[in-house]
């Protein structure tokens, strides 16, 4: 359950920018998530909403984007998706590799401020 | 009222990810090799490095960090083999970051080691998400996990470089299925290198050994 750590690093960042934009509240933040980040959505919202309870940031939504896993496939010779997090080898042909594109994403990418 | 998107685009674990990079470059700089550990708790990482340790003093300058939420039973154990070991307590953090193994760098070996070894926290899921500035990140499952490790925990292995079989003496008895555990481990991570070793026995403890120093004349080389 590193998700409370997680949320605090994201927290702090929302905070940081949020100060440049004082009086507006801010009303969302918009993640990017792969599965290979180690990271688990539903913990992560249920995290940031605990530590943001007595808050100004109460208000603060937490938008998750999925990121899907892709690999450079070395015989399609272009990025592919995979069959699972179990089984990394492309949807295409087939091919196991471990050279992998993105699914590794834990991003800030925005907030949303009402001013 | 109205509302704005303002746009951020940074890493949530950019604070770690900016201290891992330093500490890699420190290492490179100092020419210190470091192996970072992880597995689940009971998996004998203590007992595997406990043997690697007093393997590799013979020939090299070796030093570990051994991270848990409690105890310095992991140190006093490692202490034995007679390398510098340092304990990191975590308290409630369920992994190691890169901050706590800069503090704790800091100050204590009088020398720079060849080898730093870094035993994280027994855990197979939060470490996955932090990068200590390791050279090689070594994942450990016993022979009585079950094979089926790497499908429950498919992110730490994706993150590690090698995965190495512990308790390869109890294998038999545990009817482990070697093939099933190497189909599973390559699921997961397409060629990932397996070793095998048993620290009650010693058994793959020299091919461990050659297998690293090939892995250290590579960087060297770099």
């Amino acid at each position: 359950m590193h998700e409370l750590s997680i949320a605090m690093s994201i927290l702090e960042a929302v905070e940081e920018e949020a100060g440049r934009h004082l009086p507006a509240k801010v009303t969302a933040v918009h993640l990017k998530i792969g599965p290979l980040s180690g990271v688990v959505p539903s913990a992560l919202i249920s995290a940031f909403e605990l530590i943001t309870e007595n808050t100004e940031f109460r208000i603060c939504r937490m938008v998750i984007e999925e990121t899907p896993i892709l690999i450079h496939c070395p015989t399609c010779r272009t990025e592919r998706s995979v069959e699972s997090i179990q089984q990394m080898s492309c949807t295409v042909c087939g091919t196991a590799t471990a050279d992998v594109a993105s699914g590794r994403e834990l991003d800030v990418c925005a907030m949303e401020i009402c001013e | 009222m109205k509302t704005r998107l303002v746009e951020m685009r940074q890493k949530v674990l950019k604070q770690n990810d900016v201290v891992a990079r330093e500490l890699r470059q420190r290492f490179h700089e100092a020419g210190i090799f470091v192996v970072s550990l992880v597995s689940s708790p009971g998996t004998g990482k203590t007992a595997f490095l406990e043997r690697v340790l007093s393997q590799a003093r013979e020939k090299y300058k070796v030093a570990a960090l051994v991270g848990d939420l409690a105890t310095d039973n992991d140190a006093k154990r490692l202490a034995r083999s007679q390398t510098p070991v340092k304990q990191i307590i975590t308290g409630t953090v369920c992994h190691l970051e890169a901050e706590m193994v800069r503090s704790a760098l800091d100050g204590w070996l009088p020398e720079d080691p060849d080898i730093l070894f870094i035993e994280n926290v027994g855990n197979l899921v939060c470490p996955s998400s932090y990068d200590l500035g390791e050279d090689l990140r070594l994942v450990l499952m016993s022979v009585t996990e079950g094979e089926d490790k790497p499908l429950k925990y498919p992110t730490i292995f994706n993150t590690a470089d090698v995965a190495v079989i512990t308790k390869m003496d109890l294998a038999e008895a545990v009817e482990f299925d070697m093939e099933a555990a190497r189909r599973n481990i390559h699921a997961v991570r397409p060629g990932m290198e397996i070793l095998r070793v048993s620290a009650k026995s010693g058994v793959g403890f020299e091919q461990w050994q050659s297998w690293l120093e090939a892995r250290i004349a590579i960087s060297a080389s770099m």
